[in-house]
C-alpha cells in the first residue's frame, strides 16, 4: 500500500515530466532562439520559423514538442535524511507510467531483442535511474532527460591511445557529427565525456548534457576546448535539420574524470534542437521548485 | 504562393518538382516505419489499404482519445527516413506510392526507384510534431496495432501538410547527398 504522501510525490514527478516534454528548459530555449535569430540562409530561416511555430503551438495546446518523447532517464540526488529514500525507485516508475498516460507521452519501450511494446514506458529495467547520495540532507533532486531515438543515434564511446590527444578527440567528434548529425535534428547539443574507459566516458558525456548549454567547464583548459570544438563543429554548417546553414550546434559541453595513463576514453552524446531536460528540487514537505524552467513560473505570475 | 499536391498523385503532378522546392500535400497519408515496411514487403498491405497515388509518412505519432472517445493525433513529427532505405525502393515498386515523407534524406536505391517509377521524397522539418499534428484533419483507420503505437500503420487525412522540402526528385537528384558532399569537404578541411 502506498501512503498518500508517496502518491502525491509520484503526481508531482509525473507533472514535472509532462512540463519537460512540453517546454524546453530555459537555457536551451534561449540558445535556440538566438541561433534562429542570427541565421542568414533562406531555407534555414524557413526551418527555424517552423521550429519556433512548433514551440508556440505545443505550449498553447499543451502537447509534447516532439512526438518522440524518448526513453525516460533519471539522475537522482537524494539526501540520506530524505523521507522518500526507500520508495524512490517505485515512485519514479509510477510517475513514468502516469506521465505516459496523462501527458500523453509516446510509449517507446520495446522488448530489447524483439519488437513488442510494453505500452507504458516502463519494463525491462526501465526507466533508467542513476543515484547519488547527499549526506545530511533531506532534499530530493531529480534531473530528467527525455532521450529521443534520432538524437541518440550519433552516440558512441571509444578508447583512444593517449598520444592521439586533443587532436584525436576532435577528429572523433567531428567525424561522428559530420556522418550522423543530419538525422539527429540539428542544431545539436553535443556532450563529450573524457575518462578512463568506454563506460565512464559515455556516462560523462550524458552528464555533460545535463549541465546548462550556456555554462562552461570550471577548468579553464577544458572550457577552452569546449569552445574550440564548438567552433569546429559550427564550421561544418549542418543545421538546421541537415539543410545547411550558419551553425551546427546549440553548444558543446565537456565533463571529465581522471583517466588511466594508458587510455583516453572519449564518449559522445547528442541532444536535438528540442533537447528536453529538467531539474526539480523536492523538499521533505513536498514543496518543490523547477530551477530548469524558471521562466514558466515568471510567466504565470 | 503555396504549391499544393493533391491526392491521388500522378507522376504528371510531381515530375517537374526539383530538389529544394517547398510543397504541401492534401489527401491520404499512411504512416509506416521499420516494421511497417518489413510487413508490406513480407506479407503485403492490410486488406482495404491501397497506397497507389498516395503518400507514406515515416512517423510514429502519439495518438490519444478525446472526451467523446474519438482518437486524434496529439503530436506527429517525422522519423529518420534513412532507416527505411533497404526496403523503400521495393515498396515504391510494389505499391505505386508517389510521395515519401520523412526526416533527412534517403540514398541511392530509393533515388533510383524515384527516377524509374516517378516518385519523390520530401523532408518535413524534424521535431515539428505539433505543427504536423495540426495539419492532420482526422484518423481514418489504423492497422497493425499489435506492433505498438509508433510502428502501427495509421491512415490519416491531411490538409496542406508541410512545409515539405523536395529531397529526391523524379530525375533522381538528391539534396541530402549533395549536402553530404559539402559537409565532407568542410570536414576534410577541418581535420585535414
Amino acid at each position: 500500500m502506498l501512503s498518500e504522501k508517496i502518491i502525491m510525490l509520484s503526481d508531482i514527478i509525473a507533472e514535472f515530466i509532462k512540463t519537460v516534454s512540453i517546454n524546453l528548459s530555459d537555457d536551451i530555449d534561449r540558445r535556440l532562439r538566438d541561433i534562429a535569430d542570427s541565421e542568414s540562409n533562406p531555407t534555414a530561416k524557413k526551418m527555424y520559423s517552423c521550429i519556433l511555430d512548433d514551440l508556440e503551438l505545443s505550449r498553447k495546446l499543451n502537447r509534447p514538442i516532439c512526438q518522440d518523447t524518448g526513453v525516460l532517464q533519471f539522475f537522482v540526488e537524494i539526501g540520506t535524511d530524505c523521507p522518500f529514500i526507500k520508495d524512490i525507485e517505485r515512485v519514479i516508475t509510477i510517475a513514468a507510467e502516469k506521465a505516459t498516460e496523462k501527458t500523453p507521452l509516446r510509449p517507446n519501450i520495446v522488448d530489447p531483442l524483439g519488437e513488442m511494446n510494453t505500452g507504458n514506458n516502463t519494463g525491462y529495467n526501465t526507466p533508467y535511474i542513476e543515484y547519488k547520495i547527499i549526506p545530511d540532507s533531506s532534499d530530493l533532486i531529480i534531473k530528467v532527460y527525455l532521450s529521443g531515438g534520432g538524437c541518440a543515434l550519433p552516440g558512441r564511446s571509444r578508447v583512444l591511445m593517449p598520444l592521439e590527444g586533443k587532436k584525436g578527440i576532435k577528429k572523433f567528434v567531428y567525424e561522428t557529427i559530420a556522418e550522423w548529425g543530419v538525422n539527429a535534428c540539428p542544431p545539436l547539443f553535443v556532450g563529450i565525456g573524457i575518462g578512463a574507459c568506454a563506460v565512464t566516458a559515455a556516462n560523462l558525456s550524458k552528464k555533460a548534457l545535463l549541465r546548462p548549454v550556456d555554462s562552461e567547464n570550471d577548468d579553464k583548459e577544458t572550457a577552452d576546448f569546449e569552445k574550440e570544438i564548438e567552433d569546429g563543429l559550427n564550421s561544418l554548417g549542418i543545421a538546421p535539420l541537415g539543410f545547411g546553414g550558419d551553425k551546427t550546434v546549440l553548444g558543446v559541453n565537456i565533463e571529465t574524470a581522471g583517466r588511466h595513463p594508458a587510455t583516453l576514453g572519449v564518449g559522445i552524446s547528442t541532444g536535438c534542437w528540442a533537447t528536453r531536460k529538467g531539474e526539480i528540487v523536492i523538499k521533505d514537505d513536498l514543496s518543490f521548485e523547477i530551477p530548469s524552467h524558471k521562466r514558466l513560473k515568471e510567466e504565470t505570475k | 504562393m503555396k504549391k499544393i499536391l493533391t491526392f491521388p498523385l500522378t507522376t504528371e503532378q510531381i515530375k517537374d518538382l526539383k530538389i529544394g522546392d517547398t510543397v504541401y500535400y492534401t489527401g491520404l497519408l499512411f504512416t509506416a516505419r521499420d516494421s511497417g515496411h518489413k510487413r508490406i514487403i513480407e506479407s503485403g498491405l492490410p486488406d482495404g489499404v491501397s497506397l497507389t497515388g498516395g503518400a507514406i509518412y515515416h512517423a510514429g505519432p502519439i495518438v490519444a482519445k478525446d472526451e467523446n472517445g474519438k482518437e486524434y493525433v496529439v503530436s506527429a513529427g517525422p522519423t529518420t527516413s534513412k532507416r527505411m532505405e533497404t526496403l523503400e525502393a521495393d515498396v515504391i515498386e510494389k505499391t505505386g506510392v508517389k510521395l515519401i515523407i520523412g526526416k533527412g534524406g534517403m540514398e541511392q536505391r530509393t533515388a533510383a526507384a524515384c527516377k524509374t517509377f516517378g516518385a519523390v521524397h520530401c523532408a518535413f522539418p524534424g521535431g515539428c510534431a505539433v505543427v504536423a499534428a495540426q495539419q492532420i484533419e482526422k484518423i481514418i483507420d489504423s492497422k497493425w496495432l499489435n506492433l505498438g503505437m509508433p510502428e502501427a500503420l495509421w491512415v490519416l487525412k491531411v490538409k496542406e501538410f508541410g512545409p515539405l522540402v523536395v529531397s529526391i526528385d523524379t530525375k533522381g537528384n538528391n539534396l541530402f547527398e549533395n549536402n553530404r558532399k559539402l559537409f565532407d569537404e568542410r570536414l576534410e578541411r577541418l581535420i585535414g
